[in-house]
């Protein structure tokens, strides 16, 4: 960036199109394209090119060559936005000159001060707001996530799909969507279906507590999970990134959906082990084929997809069964004292109530 | 008197849900309060555990709410929605109107008696409303996203009466 000598004859705040003027032939690209952007907003700060010189051009001169934004976009706002300030500082220094003229003549060097006092306080306000905004632009900003978000719905649909058919083809790495909709939507989803099996039997036991418990199961669970395995994939070396690994893991979650969905409903508890099994194996399996495509080493490999089959079964194991108890309890306050007494074993569903439902499967398998 | 003519025009846009572009225009936010608030009052009171007062049931109806209309919102946003945050916030709420109803009337049927028959009427009553207020809100929504994304945000609001209507059906007072 060009240093103290600078001609005076170009206004202090380093406009990106007169910079590239002033400067060699390798800038003339970028400032040609500074100048054309700034071709808009030129009418209206041409007006203050010739109040800038002088010797309140100096001390914003230093200000700009402190700044080193890499983006231009960031650059032209702070141009923007000092090219207010320095006019709201000159209607302050004309009002205050005027004022000093004033209050010099009536209170001497303490009306001097007032105003020095005020112009100084007001700086600094300018200063931390421009910074204050600069940083909101800058991280909340929804527009970071937009991109994540930028589907159709036939490819939701495909996307769900091929999450339960596990890839032959492993040697060569398959490619992994990063998009978030599909995974957050599964994960509520899977919130909704753990609070319909919390209430099957239309008893509710603590509403509160379950529904905080069945958000923070499912969410602490896909990004939990999700993080550890990044951390392991670091570790190991393998070719994926933070929202690969959410993706992932998230359409992972379809298979737990129907598993709970479909058991929640029927309590049959082979029903459930055939379920686990198949289902919960083929969406364990198809994860683990697309995260061995993309890591080398036999080792490595191990470690990465063994924990992510051992964490994604058995958070479908844990699912089924702390909740299912929860399910038992309301079946034994419901039947009552008519019920045979019979062994309350953790896992044991009452006679009657199981041999209506297996009725009730048999039934649908027949018809089906 | 003004605000409250357009709350009650609000409230008639809900019960007959055309394209009209007042709802969104001058939002508000008195009708979601006032609707959330009774919806959550009404929920109070329906543990099976009578050591359960009814404060957090109360907060969680309300953070339920409010915290399911700005994920969808925002859903909305990231999918490209025209609409701003406050005007989505207004419709989802407006249109929890006729699942407030709904719990009205399951109350008044639950006063008669809880067998199966009070069941059966509070489902298909649930379910009409649930219906209601998903078409009512997606008729305002989905006319501010692109044509071939519709489904991908009527989905979460589908989800999100569906997690009020449960709660809904699932109360029982004590």
């Amino acid at each position: 960036m060009p240093a103290a000598p600078r001609p005076p004859s170009y206004p202090a705040p380093a406009h990106p199109g007169q910079r590239g003027g002033a400067g060699t032939g390798t800038m003339a690209a970028p400032g040609a394209a500074g100048g054309g952007r700034s071709g808009a907003p030129a009418a209206e700060w041409g007006g203050f090119e010739d109040n800038m010189q002088g010797g309140g051009s100096a001390v914003i001169d230093m200000e700009n060559m402190d700044d080193t934004s890499g983006s231009s976009f960031e650059d032209m706002g702070e141009m923007h936005q000092r090219m207010k300030e320095e006019e709201e500082e000159e209607e302050a220094e004309g009002e205050a000159g005027a004022g000093e003229e004033e209050d010099g003549e009536f209170l001497g060097m303490k009306g001097l001060r007032g105003q020095l006092g005020r112009q100084v306080a007001d700086q600094m306000w300018q200063v931390g707001k421009r910074q204050a905004s600069r940083a909101f632009s800058l991280y909340a900003n929804i527009d970071i996530l937009r991109p994540y978000f930028d589907v159709e719905p036939v490819q939701v649909r495909a996307r769900l799909l091929e999450s339960m058919i596990p890839v032959k083809m492993i040697n060569f790495p398959q490619k992994i969507a990063g998009e978030l909709y599909g995974p957050l939507m599964l994960v509520f989803t899977l919130v909704a279906i753990l609070l319909h099996g919390m209430k099957t039997s239309d008893t509710i036991i603590r509403e509160g507590t379950l529904m905080g418990t069945a958000i923070g199961t499912c969410f602490g669970y896909w990004l939990g999970v999700s993080s550890f395995m990044y951390f392991l994939a670091y570790l190991c070396n393998a070719q994926i990134t933070m929202v690969q690994m959410l993706s992932l893991l998230g359409y992972g979650l379809f298979g737990h959906c129907i598993t709970l969905f479909v058991t929640y409903n029927i309590h049959f508890h082979s029903l459930f082990y055939i379920f686990w099994l198949v289902v919960g194996g083929l969406s364990t399996l198809r994860m683990v084929a697309v995260l061995v495509s993309r890591t080398v080493g036999h080792t490595q490999r191990l470690i990465l997809c063994g924990t992510l089959a051992a964490l994604h079964m058995l958070f479908l194991l844990y699912l089924h069964f702390a909740y299912h108890k929860v399910v038992e309890g309301i079946l034994d306050t419901l039947e009552g004292p008519n019920m045979p007494p019979f062994q309350r074993v953790a896992r044991d569903i009452p006679v009657v109530s199981n041999a209506v439902l297996n009725t009730t499967a048999k039934a649908i398998a027949l018809t089906l | 008197m003004r605000d409250l003519k357009a709350v009650g025009k609000k409230f008639v846009h809900v019960m007959y849900p055309k394209k009209s572009s007042a709802l969104l225009r001058d939002w508000d936010l008195w009708g979601p309060l006032v609707l959330c608030v009774s919806l959550a009052l009404m929920l109070q009171g329906g543990s099976a555990d009578s050591k359960d007062d009814g404060g957090p049931q109360f907060a969680e109806v309300f953070v339920i709410i409010w915290f399911g209309a700005v994920v969808i919102t925002l859903n909305s946003k990231l999918l490209g929605g025209t609409i701003s945050f406050f005007q989505s916030l207004c419709v989802l709420g407006y249109c929890v109107m006729p699942l407030t109803v709904a719990m009205l009337v399951c109350r008044l049927v639950l006063l008669a008696g809880a067998g199966t028959v009070s069941f059966i009427i509070r489902l298909i009553v649930v379910g009409a409303m649930f219906g209601w207020s998903t078409l009512a809100s997606t008729a305002f929504l989905a006319d501010s996203q692109p044509p071939n994304r519709k489904a991908l945000v009527v989905y979460p609001i589908f989800l999100f009466y569906f997690v009020i209507s449960w709660m809904i059906l699932t109360f029982t007072p004590q």
